[in-house]
């Protein structure tokens, strides 16, 4: 079938399955709801590895599907369209495949939900709004997507809208994406402001001449080009939870999980690292917004790493993990190695969905217990989830053999990058070298937090007692929350579904009260993903970061001439750095929380000044809250009270008509009662004296 | 045929049908209530009808005035109709708004009822008749007396501080037009002609013009209301009835930037490129000033007219900014926000029909009882934070993007907006959609009816298709736009 033909239908199914089950949920039943959504998921999945297989075995070209005009004011022209290159179809299969997955897998997750059809409609609408966001072919397309996915973000992680503490997080993620959009649309005013468009394709060519060219902007002067994608970038920042605007991730845990795996680990938040990669064409020309991406990715793949060592929530630890991968991705791009950042993208899409469904699988089985402080010795009773978390926490932390060139998919990219910022370093890069010691020290981080995750859970000894998890299934509220959470610091969540559920529910196994294995539904996608995790970077890192990668990209990445980095030569040790510190996380790991069992949670209880730092999470949200939200509502109470009551009305309309009833003391009522007569009686009069005058003028 | 008279009298049938029903049938009131309403609506769809037919009829091509009317009175005076790119999408939205305010009405007044009907219909000629005429003093009539009517629903069929809001709404106009109203005989004294085209085109000195600016911005200021005389806003909605406060935010406010567009940018272009600092100062502590006021509000209705004086601070910031994105920005801006925020108006309706109150803090958890209702509110409240794929984004972005050419530090400022109305309009869901629903009276309540859902799905309509295919509007104003800017540049650059 024509190409044209097939992105057409893997875009738009996903919109017709998100308003048929949104629209016609209630009348059509959650079964009809669930198929339809899912069905045309895996349709678009089917059909985007068809149109990829296409491109990277085939002879397909990039192209651009129009399909109707958006705006078009002036030289302000924007087009609904479907672009297609090499970029857009990595993301094509990571969005469909990935969601087509949890799709299935939240039949099983949410199969006592009462609100089914509203949920599967907006994960579809999500899909929807990520696929027109990967395939705009310009600025005001990419911002449609932008905005939509975190519409769905919003919706989806405030889905059990009768919890306060997934309202707060719905608004905050909002809130926090929006003012990384504040930036994004600046940038993208000055794109038109610089070059009279923002269409992608008529946007690039005019770049290199404008190398060196400056712009004064609020009150400075600036490189316009640097400035732009410095602006760009702030987007992209606040929609992949970076360094000043991570804070709304951790807190969209609130959301069930499958969109945890979902929006908030494989896709949306990767966006802000698939648009520099699209926007290399500029970036490659903006030596200190590169400078600025390398930094902030850097030091937020630290300061997650750092934060998620310490937590007790499993899906907080998960989260954290994806902000510091993010963080990785973006370094890499800042160092000019877009390829690298986006096969990073891609890689992680698999394991870290991988990881985040089976946390789910975790939940699920342990009455949603999110503590792991409350888990240990699983493996027997979640076989097939044990397998798959090591599989994606091998994955993850990167193991393979450096010298047979063989490892699982992390292993590929992440040493990628990490290589690419040493060879960004020796290039000259500024940052090149930092990029390159920081991403060898998160490696080692990220072993020991990953380990951790999958020793503490399944390892060690159990935690938690048949009556604890007896007393979850019957009291899963709020009160309950409270109970568990005074104990320690408590950020712990548990799931809550929307209802008290029904005693029908323990029908699949819960009468036992000992953790279960989940459904086929949950653990298909499980090992479909396991798949992506194991083989994904070996099946494609010729493609992705090999030697000719640009016969894979066809044009979509551009690299600076002089900065082209990959190919190169590394010293020895360069190699086996990410590989000793990762196994160094991984012994580390082991032996805090299975030869010496207990020990982590010792010094835990030491509260060291570096432990309380990390746990509270560098103290982000407590400055934000100190300072923003005090602010926006100290100064909302002073203009209303002090500025519009006291100042304006008092000065003006209270001032005049306390005068007006002082002087007319006896005329008081007429002047407030009849107020309208009075002021028809003045306007007849204003009326005629207009035309008296007129009148008298043309006489 | 004289399509604008027609479309501008043609409620006025509906008044005198109303009245006769009333003189034939005086002896029981309640039985021609019903009648009475039914006639109100046929009219305002008639005249919508009659709108849409002359939006087909329009040429876009054209830059000047079309349908135009004119027939001479005494003195310089004639009466002069016709629209342009500008004005005839406003005539439009006046016509299409009115059929809804009166189905909302239907069954939330009790008083007057007649009275009431007629009190709307009326509004909509004098207001159509702002968006059509073409001469000064015709212009002024319609829209000093656009007043009277609007006064008379807030102070008549208003809530409990309904004489403090109708007196403050009246005041602050008035003072304004009084001074439009001096600047108006000057100007026709100087010139010779009351004609707004010729107006448009006669070259006022550069100090007349200044004096001049500033009686109508006087005027116009009030009208949309800019920062700091906003303060009627907020009383007069929370006092105004539902449709009254539909009507108000949907129209009413768009004559004040209509007035920008008309008069002060092509008659005194130098004056405008003097104040334009001012102007854009005082739109962008209208964005940030409001917006953090509205964040504080506990009543429902105060933080959206709250609201909306944050959005049109965007509007006369597009309109100041004298270039296509700015104008067509501001144009789009206004026809938003006339159905957004009409809308949201509507959605407060719905929830103070039930319960007659505004308290914030009474609501919480109603989407378990009113899913169909908490989806309506989402897609309007999504529309007023300005959410791509609503027609709310598109203007927001244009006016922002006209701004940012003349004024990097006022684009800046202004898009601060996007972020505060996040925080407000999420706040406002969250607390009266979301959550558990703690108050017991809410328990009962029940979710949209068919009247209402009828209402508000040619509103659901309009803003999604406004925000998907923006063009149907640009393709209309575009010319007029290009000529309005070229004019305007002319005047200043050279």
């Amino acid at each position: 079938m024509d190409p044209k033909v097939l992105v057409t239908i893997i875009l738009f199914g996903p919109l017709i399955g998100a308003i048929t089950a949104g629209l016609f949920g209630r009348r059509i039943g959650d079964k009809a709801s669930m198929g339809v959504t899912t069905g045309f998921l895996f349709l678009s999945a089917i059909l985007s590895w068809v149109v990829f297989s296409q491109w990277t075995w085939g002879h397909l070209e990039p192209f651009t599907v129009t399909y109707a005009p958006f705006i078009h004011v002036g030289d302000f022209i924007s087009n609904w369209a479907f672009r297609l290159d090499g970029l857009s179809a990595v993301m094509l299969v990571v969005v469909t495949t990935v969601s087509s997955l949890v799709h299935l897998y939240s039949w099983g997750y949410m199969a006592d939900d009462p609100s089914k059809p509203r949920f599967f409609a907006y994960l579809s609408l999500f899909t929807f709004a990520m696929l027109s966001l990967i395939s705009a072919a310009d600025f005001m397309q990419l911002f449609f997507g932008w905005e939509g996915v975190g519409l769905a973000s919003y919706l989806l992680i405030g889905f059990w809208h009768h919890k306060d503490t997934a309202n707060a997080a719905s608004i905050k993620a909002f809130v926090v994406n929006r003012v990384g959009d504040f930036g994004f649309a600046l940038g993208i005013m000055t794109c038109f402001w610089a070059f009279g468009t923002i269409e992608f394709a008529k946007l690039f060519p005019l770049i290199e001449a404008s190398v060196g060219k400056g712009w004064d902007f609020a009150g400075g002067y600036f490189s316009l080009i640097d400035l732009a994608c410095a602006l760009l970038f702030v987007g992209a920042m606040g929609k992949s939870a970076q360094f000043f605007l991570h804070t709304w991730l951790p807190d969209a845990m609130e959301g069930p999980t499958p969109v945890s795996a979902l929006i908030h680990a494989a896709t949306m938040v990767t966006a802000g690292v698939y648009m520099v990669c699209l926007l290399s064409p500029m970036f490659e020309y903006a030596p200190v917004a590169k400078t600025i991406v390398t930094v902030i990715g850097a030091v937020t793949a630290l300061f997650a790493a750092t934060v998620g060592l310490t937590q007790n929530d499993i899906k907080r630890v998960i989260a954290y993990s994806t902000c510091s991968q993010l963080g990785y991705m973006f370094f890499a791009a800042g160092v000019g190695a877009y390829q690298a950042a986006m096969f990073h993208l891609f890689t992680h899409a698999f394991f870290k969905a991988l990881l985040f469904l089976g946390a789910g699988s975790v939940i699920h089985g342990m009455a949603h217990e999110q503590d792991m402080r409350r888990y240990g010795a699983l493996q027997k009773y979640l076989p097939i989830t044990y397998a798959v978390m090591t599989i994606g926490t091998i994955a993850i932390t990167g193991l393979g053999i450096p010298f047979l060139d063989w490892g699982f998919a992390g292993f590929y990219s992440k040493d990628a990058i990490i290589h690419a910022a040493y060879s960004a370093g020796g290039a000259g890069h500024p940052v090149g070298y930092f990029a390159f010691f920081i991403g060898v020290l998160v490696a080692g981080l990220t072993a020991f937090y990953s380990w951790r995750v999958a020793f503490f859970t399944f390892n060690g000894h159990a935690r938690w007692t048949p009556e604890d998890l007896e007393q979850h299934w019957h009291n899963r509220d709020h009160a309950h929350d409270a109970v568990h959470d005074d104990h320690a610091h408590g950020h712990a969540q548990h799931e809550t579904h929307d209802e008290p559920l029904p005693e029908a529910h323990h029908g699949h196994g819960h009468g036992d009260h000992l953790p279960h294995e989940s459904p086929w539904t949950m653990r298909i996608p499980l090992l479909v993903l396991s798949v992506g995790a194991i083989a994904a970077g070996f099946a494609f890192h010729h493609q992705f970061i090999g030697e000719h990668n640009g016969e894979f990209w066809k044009g979509a990445i551009f690299n600076a001439p002089a900065e082209h980095a990959a190919g190169h030569h590394y010293p020895l040790w360069v190699v086996l750095a990410p590989i000793v510190a990762s196994v160094g996380g991984l012994l580390i790991a082991a032996y805090m929380y299975i030869w010496r069992e207990g020990l982590g949670a010792k010094l835990a209880a030491n509260n060291g000044l570096l432990y309380v730092f990390f746990y509270n999470k560098w103290f982000f949200d407590e400055l934000y809250q100190a300072t923003f939200v005090r602010a926006a509502k100290f100064l909302g109470d002073l203009f209303w009270k002090g500025g519009d009551q006291k100042l304006i009305d008092g000065l003006g309309p209270d001032g005049v008509s306390a005068l007006s009833v002082q002087v007319g003391k006896g005329a008081g009522r007429l002047q407030s009662g009849y107020v309208y007569h009075y002021a028809f009686v003045m306007l007849l009069g204003v009326a005629g004296l207009l035309t008296f005058a007129l009148w008298a003028w043309a006489a | 045929m004289p399509l604008l008279s027609l479309i501008t009298y043609a409620p006025l049938v509906g008044v005198l049908g109303i009245l006769a029903l009333r003189l034939s049938s005086r002896a029981d009131e309640s039985k021609t209530v019903e009648a009475s309403k039914w006639i109100a609506f046929v009219t305002t769809l008639a005249t919508l009808a009659l709108s849409v037919l002359l939006v087909a009829q329009f040429d876009p091509a054209n830059p000047g005035f079309q349908f135009v009317e004119e027939a001479p009175w005494f003195g310089v005076l004639a009466y002069r109709m016709g629209v342009d790119g500008i004005s005839v999408l406003f005539v439009l939205l006046t016509a299409f708004l009115m059929p809804i305010c009166i189905a909302a009405s239907w069954k939330s007044i009790e008083k007057r009822v007649h009275e009431y009907l007629i009190a709307f219909l009326i509004l909509e000629t004098l207001v159509i008749g702002v968006f059509c005429a073409l001469d000064l003093v015709l212009f002024y009539i319609f829209f000093e007396f656009g007043l009277v009517p609007m006064f008379l629903i807030i102070g008549i069929w208003g809530g409990a501080r309904r004489v403090y809001a109708a007196f403050k709404f009246f005041l602050y106009t008035l003072l304004g037009s009084v001074l439009m109203l001096a600047a108006m005989l000057w100007m026709i004294g100087m010139s010779g002609t009351s004609s707004i085209p010729e107006l448009m085109t006669y070259e006022f000195a550069a100090e007349a013009q200044t004096w001049l600016w500033l009686a109508f911005f006087a005027s116009f200021a009030v009208k949309m209301p800019m920062w700091p005389v906003h303060t009627w806003l907020p009383d007069a909605h929370v006092e105004a009835p539902t449709a009254g406060s539909v009507f108000l935010a949907g129209i009413l406010l768009k004559m004040g930037g209509y007035g920008f567009m008309r008069f002060s940018l092509p008659m005194f272009p130098n004056a405008s490129d003097l104040f334009t600092p001012l102007v854009f100062a005082m739109s962008v502590i209208a964005v940030i000033y409001t917006s953090l006021v509205a964040f504080r509000q506990t009543d429902v209705k105060k933080l959206i007219a709250y609201s909306s004086v944050a959005h049109m601070g965007l509007v006369t910031m597009g309109i100041f900014a004298g270039n296509e994105a700015g104008e067509q920005g501001a144009i789009y801006q206004m026809l938003s926000h006339g159905v957004i925020s009409g809308a949201l108006f509507l959605c407060v309706g719905v929830i103070y029909d039930r319960m007659h109150t505004r308290e914030i803090a009474f609501y919480g958890g109603l989407v378990t009882r009113m899913p169909w209702y908490a989806a309506v509110f989402l897609l309007f409240s999504m529309g007023n934070v300005g959410l791509p794929g609503t027609s709310g984004f598109v203007g927001e972005i244009l006016s922002m993007t006209g701004a940012y050419q003349v004024s990097t530090w006022t684009a800046i400022l202004a898009a601060t907006g996007v972020i505060l109305s996040a925080v407000y309009m999420l706040t406002l869901y969250r607390r009266v959609v979301f959550g558990t629903m703690t108050n017991p009276k809410l328990a009962t309540i029940n979710d949209l009816e068919w009247r209402e859902v009828a209402i508000f799905a040619p509103l659901i309509v309009a803003t999604l298709y406004m925000g998907v295919q923006p063009n149907i509007v640009f393709d209309l104003t575009n010319a007029s736009v290009d000529q309005l800017v070229r004019a305007y540049q002319a005047a200043i650059g050279g």
